[in-house]
């Protein structure tokens, strides 16, 4: 199996899915001659041409819906917001349009829609380029969310996405584009709402999700070395939600923290918290832990910056509360 | 026109108006909830455009929606049962009022949120231009909705990219309670300019214009010309909604709009040219009444959705 980056798989899960069928197009500000803000598209626009590797204005609440309307009335389209915090000017046509249609007029339609967009902190990038704002939009059911923590899952999910009939907003975190991982040749896809363990452990149980996951991995190294044998479930779909996994790893460790880069409040780790204590209240030994990004803005200053995000060292402080 | 056609236009402005005023009576009744968007007076628009639709056009409009449903001919009974909640209901009761849509017409439906349809109206000709068939979508929106961001977002793509859409603004000069000249910095019509169209400015009480001019537009697009845009001046004889004091205009200027109403003006018209007498309209007038009764009655006498379709139908795949 080669070893490629997470780019590099989404790239080709792109490719493979645009040479399976026609209907399959892109769209997006930058997306065709620059080749991609992220280069996940470099050298479609040579490959595919104008139609199916389409530039648009820098209008994301068009960006959003015309790839909704193109996915109602027949197409595939793989519509890219540069990053995720733009996405939140298409947040009415995501929500209120393509995670709606199919359920409000009863059935009589669907737009399968795929959203990409990068995002996360860690880049200085300052306040408003920076957000983890993936809570946001797995607030509302009618949307898939995604998030791949590895290249594997990253080329797997995004054939899912693409094959789904459901509108999918795929999150990539941009942190991880360089991220190495073996992927196989040939086709597979990786299903939604089925989260995995990524490694085993009897101590404790780390839930994460995208670069969050790869920090819990870390983590998980450095407290194997101490003795600390930590689980760690990667969710990989946000909603649906597969809490399975993580349940049964709970179940025998007794302890848990959730690691995830967005904010602390209202975030996936008050809702996995809620998920345990509700499904395993029998089997709570010790505080279940949230690590996660302070609650301020991001500044631009590197020290400041990485203060407020998640990092291996918090994680481990976290287990050593509880374990 | 032919006489056939004057008639068949008669029946469907007549039986949108029924349907609206048997709709408000079903509200105070208490028997349809929500808001309700009546579409009184401006009825000779969705007839009109929609008579000049191809097979396979499609249409997508705003919440005032019920007069589009009924012109692209779906099933008035379930149109009725929509609006009353109903499983019968072409959304199954899901939609309500604002959400009516008949996707076996190539009607996509009514938006609630202003302007939120017209990026999906884009995606949807793109979807045509792709296929590179000659269809075309006709996308109607109010006044107020020249205002709002998505309105510049998808003129401007629809430009770029040269989309099959006409763009229908139905101006019946307030949105809400706000009239157009407080709420437009420019007129409406200099709008279709700044996104490379030349627009034109209709009178939208007449049918025979609205249907001529619809099909002129739709002509230019399929001989390539690029997306297309009218304005078509009409009025709300009722309120925004139901319940609205209607402060912000007078007696006066509802009677003046009055004697433009578009069934009168087809009225007239038919009467001119001796297409029917006044006992065959009225012969008309009572085939609508039956027609709508039996819709009230379907609707009345339909199930409610079962309790598991609320947890039904969220995503296609379960
Ligand atoms: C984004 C948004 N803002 C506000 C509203 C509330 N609202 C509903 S209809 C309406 C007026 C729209 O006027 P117009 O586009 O002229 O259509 P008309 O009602 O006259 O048919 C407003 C402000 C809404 N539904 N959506
Ligand atoms: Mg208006």
């Amino acid at each position: 199996m080669a070893r490629i980056t997470l780019r590099q798989a989404i790239s080709d899960a792109l490719r493979e899915e645009m040479q399976r069928d026609e209907n399959v197009f892109i769209m997006g500000e930058e997306v065709g001659v620059w080749g991609g803000t992220y280069a996940v598209t470099r050298g479609f626009h040579d490959e595919f041409g104008d139609k199916r590797v389409r530039d648009t204005p820098i209008s994301e609440m068009v960006i959003g819906g015309a790839a909704a309307g193109a996915a109602m009335n027949g197409l595939r389209p793989v519509a890219e917001f540069m990053t995720i915090n733009f996405a939140m000017l298409a947040l009415d046509q995501i929500v209120n349009h393509a995670a709606k249609v199919h359920y409000m007029f009863g059935g009589q339609m669907k737009a399968p829609v795929v959203y990409r967009a990068p995002g996360g902190g860690g880049r200085q990038l300052g306040a408003t380029h920076s957000h983890t704002p993936d809570v946001i939009f797995a607030h509302f059911p009618g949307l898939t969310v995604v998030s791949p923590g590895t290249p594997y899952d990253a080329k797997g999910l995004l054939k899912s996405a693409i094959r789904s009939d459901d509108p999918v907003l795929f999150i990539e975190h941009a942190t991880l584009y360089q991220l190495r991982g073996e992927v196989p040749e040939e086709d597979y896809t990786v299903p939604i709402g089925v989260s995995e363990v990524k490694r085993e452990g009897s101590d404790v149980t780390i839930i994460s999700y995208a670069q969050g996951l790869q920090v819990s991995l870390e983590a998980a190294e450095q407290l194997a070395k101490e003795g600390v044998e930590a689980e760690v479930v990667d969710l990989r779909s946000l909603r649906p939600l597969d809490m399975g996994p993580a349940l049964e790893s709970f179940k025998k460790t007794f302890r848990a923290v959730v690691v995830e880069e967005g904010h602390r409040g209202y975030g996936i780790g008050a809702e996995i918290v809620a998920r345990l204590q509700e499904e395993a209240f029998d089997y709570i030994d010790a505080p279940i832990k949230r690590v996660a990004q302070d609650e301020t803005p991001l500044p631009y200053s590197q020290e400041l910056e990485q203060m407020a995000l998640i990092n291996p060292d918090k994680v481990i402080a976290a287990v050593k509360e509880i374990v | 026109m032919d006489k056939e056609t004057l008639l068949d236009w008669y029946r469907q402005m007549v039986l949108i108006r029924r349907f609206e005023q048997r709709s408000a009576e079903l509200y105070q009744q208490g028997k349809i909830g929500g808001f309700l968007h009546l579409y009184i007076g401006q009825e000779a628009i969705a007839v009109g455009s929609i008579a000049a639709k191809a097979e396979g056009d499609h249409v997508i409009t705003a919440y005032r929606d019920h007069g589009h449903a009924i012109a692209v001919g779906a099933d008035l009974n379930a149109v009725m049962a929509e609006l009353l909640g109903k499983q019968t209901g072409v959304s199954m009761g899901k939609g309500g009022s604002m959400h009516l849509a008949d996707v076996s017409r190539r009607y996509w439906g009514g938006y609630a949120v202003v302007g939120g349809h017209l990026p999906l109206a884009t995606g949807i000709a793109l979807a045509e231009q792709y296929r590179e068939t000659e269809n075309a979508v006709l996308c109607y929106m109010g006044d107020g909705a020249t205002n709002i961001g998505y309105f510049h977002e998808s003129l401007n793509l629809a430009g770029v990219w040269q989309l099959p859409v006409l763009w229908i603004i139905e101006n019946n000069n307030y949105g809400m309670g706000t009239s157009v000249d407080r709420a437009s910095a420019a007129p409406i019509l200099d709008k279709a300019k700044a996104y490379g169209m030349n627009g034109e400015q209709i009178d939208g009480m007449n049918v025979m214009e609205v249907y001529e001019t619809t099909q002129d537009c739709l002509q230019k697009i399929r001989d390539g010309e690029g997306p297309q845009f009218v304005e078509m001046i009409t009025y709300r004889y009722e309120g925004h909604s139901m319940g609205d004091p209607l402060r912000y205009r007078t007696k006066e200027e509802v009677e003046k709009w009055r004697e433009d109403d578009p069934i009168g003006v087809l009225e007239r018209h038919i009467l001119d040219e001796k297409a029917a007498d006044q006992e065959a309209l009225e012969a008309i007038d009572g085939e609508v009444e039956e027609r709508i009764e039996a819709a009230v009655q379907f609707a009345e006498e339909s199930p409610l959705p079962e309790p598991e379709a609320l947890y039904s139908g969220i995503y296609v795949e379960a």
